[in-house]
């Protein structure tokens, strides 16, 4: 009997040992009863009782907080449908689109043809695309297919940092720094003009373009680079023949939501643009964009009810719809050309 | 020392039976990643027009092996390596060897098929490409080449423009030989390429290999000592970074000499 005791095998007495100090310190802990952790959870289950409420009531709470921004959108826009409708009532949507002559302010003589603000915004956002997407790509791949872990590290938040300071700190970065810069080299440059906010719109964008780039080039798999390495390619070409085609759906996304954020930024075109409606493709003259139109009327005198009021509206309607298609478009491309791996 | 000697000699009795050219001869190389050594004092050497087959349990060295051949295994940051690894008589370490001229001559199979997300023609028509053929007329008969020469011609034929990422798993794994094909290499590294596939797809990528040999030279890296007993002419046991056997396939699988290799093959260990 002793032997047979003694060949028990070492892990089956390790456990009895251990079950047995296990449940001295639960006996220690309450008294001489002896229960189950099964009693324990059906015990603590009829307590609960709260939980079932919660369960009951959370996803309600939840619902209600999602249908708030829903709500909110679309209160913004029914207000601002509604009122581009009492615009309409005074000027006619065939004028509004076709007359190239933007001279709101005087109630009687007054045009209201869009187009003068509609290319100033869209040279600024052309000029601010020049430069962010050449500068945002080039930087995109470096960061992807170049930097080392510690330089992309050290790179990333210095790029997010451009992306953090107020537009209008770029403002007046462009009225009193670019402008004067580039009025050395372009002495017909007017003190307001296109191309220095398009110019400092376009480093603001930098970053988004580099970090949205970035984030879809990394996401491509190693071992489709390489894939090409294995070729024979160098690592210039696994960038812009392997890598840069499976990123296009992702690239193509940033190009459309920075376009989207160029042709509604405010601030510093407002700043640094001008108020000058003017219908031209001339960089170096003043101009005026929809929004900066927008923040012109709402900080100046004019009053409620007028023409000029409710053309806010319709220039903001025109703004949505911008933005609105950009937008579309760029889920549109990032789903149609997206690629699986 | 004696170990050295019964290699040297092993090494001997290979080249003298199949009196072949040698295409890589590797000579005394050793391989660390960071600190850890991974290959330790390797002396083999591989012969044309054959399939050399390498096999040992995982994390013996094997994948690093074949990766060091064509210094893919230089993207791993922390590697070192030394000794020397000829390829047709030129030190592929050399400063002078451009990475990108020993890539285009020696193609590379991976583990997991890896094609391109792009057609199945791009994907073939890609290497060639890089290597400035522009010609349409030229791409489109390399491409049916290829295609054919990896089997997997009459699959997809009617569908060269769709995307490679609609195919199977066997498919795709053919479509990255033909991609490899396509640029003419003179060695096929083929890193376990059958892992990843169904035992059907696996067959055909077997079938292929033999077909393949008549014009090129071919290191497989496997797991399935069975694929290496079928399919290749040479081949070489590692085992913790070191080779243990290295003969004729029909040798080692019948014979081994080493008491370790008969452990392996028998299903012992690993």
């Amino acid at each position: 009997m002793k032997r047979k005791d003694e060949k028990r095998p070492c892990f089956a007495s390790h456990l009895a040992m251990n079950l047995e100090r296990g449940f001295h310190i639960m006996a220690m802990t309450d008294g001489n009863r002896s229960y189950s952790v099964r009693d324990m959870i059906k015990e603590n289950k009829k307590k609960q009782s709260g939980q079932q409420i919660m369960e009951w009531l959370m996803p309600k709470l939840l619902l209600l907080t999602a249908t708030i921004s829903i709500l909110t959108t679309i209160g913004i826009l029914f207000t601002l449908l509604f009122e581009t409708f009492i615009f309409f009532e005074r000027v006619s949507i065939v004028e509004f689109l076709t007359s190239k002559e933007w001279l709101p302010w005087d109630e009687k003589t007054g045009s209201f043809g869009v187009a003068p603000l509609v290319t100033g915004t869209l040279l600024t956002t052309a000029i601010a695309m020049l430069v962010a997407i050449p500068i945002g790509l080039a930087s995109a791949i470096y960061l992807s297919e170049y930097a080392s872990e510690k330089a992309r590290k050290m790179l990333k938040p210095i790029l997010e940092v451009l992306a953090g300071i107020p537009t209008i700190v770029y403002g007046f970065f462009a009225l009193t720094f670019v402008t004067p810069l580039l009025q050395k080299f372009i002495p017909s440059l007017g003190i307001f003009n296109a191309l220095s906010p398009g110019i400092v719109m376009g480093i603001m964008i930098i970053p988004m373009v580099a970090s949205l780039s970035e984030d879809a080039m990394s996401s491509v798999p190693n071992s489709i680079r390489e894939g090409a390495l294995g070729l024979g390619s160098t690592k210039l070409e696994v960038a812009l023949k392997v890598v840069l085609p499976a990123a296009t759906s992702g690239i193509a996304a940033s190009f459309m939501l920075a376009i989207s954020r160029a042709v509604g930024e405010t601030m510093i075109v407002a700043v640094a643009g001008g108020s000058s409606p003017v219908f031209t493709f001339d960089v170096t003259k003043s101009i005026q964009t929809l929004t900066a139109y927008i923040v012109q009327v709402t900080t100046g005198d004019a009053g409620y009810g007028t023409t000029v009021y409710y053309s806010i509206y319709a220039v903001g309607m025109t703004l949505f719809v911008f933005t609105l298609a950009m937008n579309l478009l760029a889920q549109y491309i990032s789903r149609r050309f997206r690629e699986e791996y | 020392m004696e170990l050295t000697v019964v290699k040297e000699r092993k090494n001997k009795q290979a080249g003298e039976r199949s009196e072949k050219n040698v295409v890589y001869r590797t000579k005394n190389l050793n391989l660390w990643y960071g600190e850890h050594h991974a290959l330790k004092n390797i002396d083999l050497d591989i012969y044309e027009n054959e399939v050399t087959a390498i096999i040992g349990p995982s994390g013996c060295g094997k994948s690093t092996y074949i990766k060091t051949l064509n210094r893919m295994i230089e993207l791993v940051p922390s590697v070192r390596t030394s000794g020397e690894i000829t390829y047709r008589g030129r030190n592929i370490f050399d400063k002078s060897y451009r990475v990108e001229e020993l890539r285009t001559q020696v193609g590379m199979v991976f583990q997991k098929p890896n094609p391109f997300p792009k057609s199945i023609y791009d994907n073939v028509a890609y290497g060639p490409r890089i290597h400035g053929i522009r010609d349409k007329k030229i791409l489109d008969e390399i491409v049916e080449k290829s295609l054919r020469g990896a089997a997997i011609w009459d699959e997809v034929k009617d569908r060269l423009h769709t995307n490679a990422y609609g195919l199977s798993g066997g498919q795709q794994q053919r479509l990255c030989i033909a991609r490899c094909l396509a640029i003419e290499p003179d060695v096929i590294l083929m890193d376990e390429p059958t892992s990843a596939l169904d035992p059907i797809s696996t067959l055909k990528v077997e079938e292929l290999v033999q077909e393949l040999k008549k014009n090129y030279s071919i290191i497989i890296v496997t797991h399935n000592m069975q694929q290496a007993a079928r399919i290749s002419d040479k081949t070489a046991f590692f085992l913790n970074g070191e080779v243990i056997e290295y003969s004729d396939t029909d040798k080692l699988f019948s014979n081994p000499d080493d008491k370790r290799t008969e452990d392996y093959i028998t299903g012992r260990f690993g």
